[in-house]
């Protein structure tokens, strides 16, 4: 019972109401409450990092024991897997609060921007920690509608054309989730997710099993921006402030979407083969969909915006790979590497497409515009800016050395092992045409000399530089988790939590 | 096994009601319906044959109550959705400032 | 905006009263009986909203009255906070524990800290009421200035 565990859920929580009572009587003090909280969390992120490389730590709230054998009350568990992401979400968030002290500025009444977004962390740190269903729903439902207020945030047409989109599909998916977990309750008549792995057997109620397994991904695809239902999120990414599309496209479609998906059909749902291929092929779909849409865009954060989705359908096609081996039962080592390479992937895209973002962002703040067409010959003007983005173009591509390459030759060479030659193919050219669009995002922003007037150097101030510089060294440090050694480290925890469920029923049901 | 089905029915007139409708007020007015319908369910769900309200009764040891976690999730929902219905509702006032307009067909500035 | 007519005005002062006292029964009870923090909360704002809507209020009167508002919602759930994590501090170091000694069943002072919850979520909900209502209010007072 380590007393850190609800502080990750109680800290950004008080930071929040805080900033709104000491917001009214002093001016400044929004900005500094929320990155001291923040760092605090980070702090403590990395602690518990370290400390569950061994075992799983579980905490019951309100110190109710379990009776006869059956957990009753709310569990937080930590295990590997969960603190990866912890220490990628408070991470990311950091730095994002550091880009908006400058950024935020333009904007009028600070207070909410700081206060909506602490509740945000507060509500993603209880999606990746709880240890129950319900409660993965109501922390969800507080970091989504933390994030409809913060999309909407420059109160313009087209911020609240897109808020108003994303809210009835969010609202939408949020539904189909519940009628999910009341089924579940209806036949299994328990709510913590160890316990539904030994209750709920899929040969009592076959169709009622399928039923569940398809809501559910459903729901948690819609919030995870898979292809069938990828439409909010252009719209949606590109309107909002620079800072919270950072968040959102780096942090909020893996902790809310991806995260809880592998956790549930890895640990939770005994692997059946149509769902282990319905996966794999909507992840394949994703990353043609994505790529396929983003090469005709003028719009410089539409661009980055359709690259995530196919930047997450690799992570999905990735788990879908390795269910399906796992399924066929014997060659073990693939699936682990293929999930090692999901695993891998999930870090990287949350480095290198934040990156891109506040890039974008900064470019936006000194020249007014996001449209590749009026941009040019910005490299001698805004040298940090332009070698920024040129790291972040070249990981999203795949060039070594940095980290794009590593992780996605690792699911390439999985994929092959595996007999899988379509999906490696596919994910071959979506490669190739990443490279292709980010080539023109880097002309026509930087390259592009439309008059032959001086320009100055007008480069972006210190929070924001301090920032994009601290992410490109993120981005070359990261390719280290290549390295057999340091993998091993870092991210057997993880897989072993993943693909033996016994290992995270058994400590939580009270042995 | 009727009282399950009509709560499907509701929810099937919440879902036509957002894709059909063209003011934005009705949209959100069907998103309340398909909520309502999706608590109705899992109200019903805790049901046991012969029990009375989950409240104790200290003179009375041996009654049968019906479940009460359904009933507690369906509280805590309740309030998520007027959440959600409060901050479309803003969202819906500040659209009219700037459109003039309450139509789902004039309002399409995002495309491609 | 404009107040309503002279029959409403003396209706609601007469019923105001009462509809408070009732969403106060409801918070306080809220162990022994089905209620709790939420319903009496919605209940308390209710009898608030009944008054302004029935008298009517001047813009700015509305613009004040929401900013002591704000304040009062948040200090109220910073004090749930503190109570949930002062189990952490006095005896066990447990998150969200039960710290003061229960009485007996169907008493109404028992069960420990669950009526201290109850009464500080029900002024928290009732302030989160009001303040969506006054700020919709707003919204349409500018609208139409």
């Amino acid at each position: 019972m380590n007393p850190m565990i609800p502080l990750f859920v109680a800290a950004p929580l008080a930071g929040a109401f805080l900033i709104m009572i000491l917001g009214k009587f002093f001016k400044n003090l929004n900005k500094y409450i929320a990155s001291l909280t923040l760092l605090f969390l980070i702090v403590f992120s990395i602690l518990l990092l370290i400390e569950t490389g061994k075992d799983i730590l579980v905490y019951k709230i309100g110190g109710w024991e379990p009776v006869g054998g059956i957990p009753i009350g709310i569990y937080l568990v930590a295990d590997g897997f969960n603190t990866i992401v912890l220490c990628i979400i408070n991470f990311i968030g950091l730095l994002s609060v550091i880009y908006s002290i400058s950024y935020i500025s333009k904007y009028t009444s600070e207070n909410y921007f700081y206060s909506l977004f602490c509740l945000m962390i507060a509500g993603m740190n209880g999606v990746v920690l709880s240890g129950d269903l319900f409660n993965i729903f109501v922390f969800l439902e507080i970091s989504a509608i933390a994030s409809y207020a913060l999309v909407a945030y420059g109160v313009g047409i087209a911020e609240l054309e897109a808020t108003f989109k994303y809210q009835v599909l969010g609202g939408i998916a949020s539904l189909l989730i519940l009628l999910g977990i009341s089924f579940i309750y209806w036949q299994a008549k328990t709510l913590n997710i160890a316990d539904i792995r030994l209750s709920l057997r899929p040969e009592d109620n076959r169709s009622l099993y399928i039923l569940v397994q398809l809501l559910l991904l459903t729901g948690f695809g819609l919030k995870a921006a898979i292809t069938p239902f990828h439409s909010w999120l252009p719209d949606a990414h590109s309107s909002a402030p620079t800072p919270i599309s950072a968040m959102l496209s780096g942090v909020l479609i893996k902790a809310a979407g991806i995260y809880v998906i592998m956790r549930l059909f890895f640990n939770m749902f005994i692997i059946s083969e149509e769902i282990a291929i319905l996966i794999t092929c909507l992840g394949a779909i994703s990353i043609i969909t994505g790529s396929f849409l983003m090469i005709g865009q003028w719009d410089v954060k539409r661009l980055l915006a359709y690259s995530s989705i196919s930047q997450i359908g690799y992570i999905l096609m990735a788990a879908g790979i390795c269910m399906i081996l796992l399924f066929k039962g014997g060659k073990t080592e693939i699936a682990v590497l293929a999930l090692a390479g999901g695993l891998f992937h999930m870090i990287n895209h949350a480095a290198f497409k934040s990156l891109l973002f506040l890039t974008a962002g900064s470019i936006e703040y000194r020249t007014g515009t996001r449209d590749l067409r009026e941009m040019g010959g910005l490299a001698s003007a805004m040298p940090l800016t332009y070698s920024t983005s040129f790291i972040g173009s070249l990981s999203i591509s795949g060039i070594p050395p940095f980290n794009g390459f590593f992780s996605k030759l690792i699911i390439i060479i999985a994929a092959i092992m595996g007999h899988f030659y379509l999906l490696a193919l596919i994910a071959v050219i979506a490669s190739i045409i990443t490279l292709a669009a980010f080539l023109k995002y880097q002309r026509y922003a930087f390259h592009n000399k439309k008059s032959d007037a001086k320009v100055e150097k007008h480069d972006a101030p210190f929070p924001m530089a301090f920032s994009l510089i601290v992410l490109s060294i993120m981005c070359l440090l990261l390719s280290i988790i290549a390295i057999p050694h340091v993998r091993e480290l870092l991210l057997t925890p993880a897989i072993n939590v993943l693909m033996n469920p016994n290992l995270y029923t058994i400590p939580i049901l009270g042995m | 096994m009727t009282v399950y089905l009509l709560c499907f029915a509701l929810f099937m007139v919440g879902l036509y009601g957002i894709i059909t409708m063209r003011n934005l007020v009705k949209i959100v007015i069907s998103l309340s319906i398909m909520e309502f319908s999706i608590f109705l369910f899992l109200a019903l769900i805790g049901y046991i044959d012969g029990g009375s309200a989950p409240i104790v009764d200290p003179s009375a040891p041996d009654k049968i109550y019906v479940d009460p976690l359904p009933q507690a999730m369906v509280l805590t929902a309740i309030v998520i959705g007027l959440a959600t219905t409060a901050m479309l509702m803003s969202v819906i006032i500040r659209i009219y400032r700037k459109y003039k307009t309450l139509d789902i067909r004039e309002i399409k500035n995002l495309r491609g | 905006m404009k107040g309503m007519t002279l029959i409403v005005k003396k209706t609601t002062q007469l019923i105001a009263g009462i509809v408070f006292l009732y969403g106060i029964y409801v918070i306080i009870h809220g162990h022994l009986t089905p209620g709790g923090g939420f319903a009496g909360g919605v209940i308390v704002a209710g009898s608030f909203i009944l008054l302004i809507l029935a008298n009517g209020s001047d813009f700015l009167n509305l613009t004040k009255e929401e900013t002591g508002i704000t304040i009062i919602e948040n200090m109220s759930i910073m004090i749930v906070l503190l109570i949930a994590l002062a189990g952490m501090i006095i005896g066990t170091r447990v998150f969200f524990h039960n710290w003061l000694p229960k009485g007996d069943v169907g008493e109404l002072i028992s069960a420990g800290v669950i009526p201290l919850y109850n009464i500080f979520i029900g002024f928290e909900v009732a302030a989160s009421m009001l303040t969506i209502f006054l700020a919709l209010v707003i919204f349409k007072e500018e609208i139409t200035k």
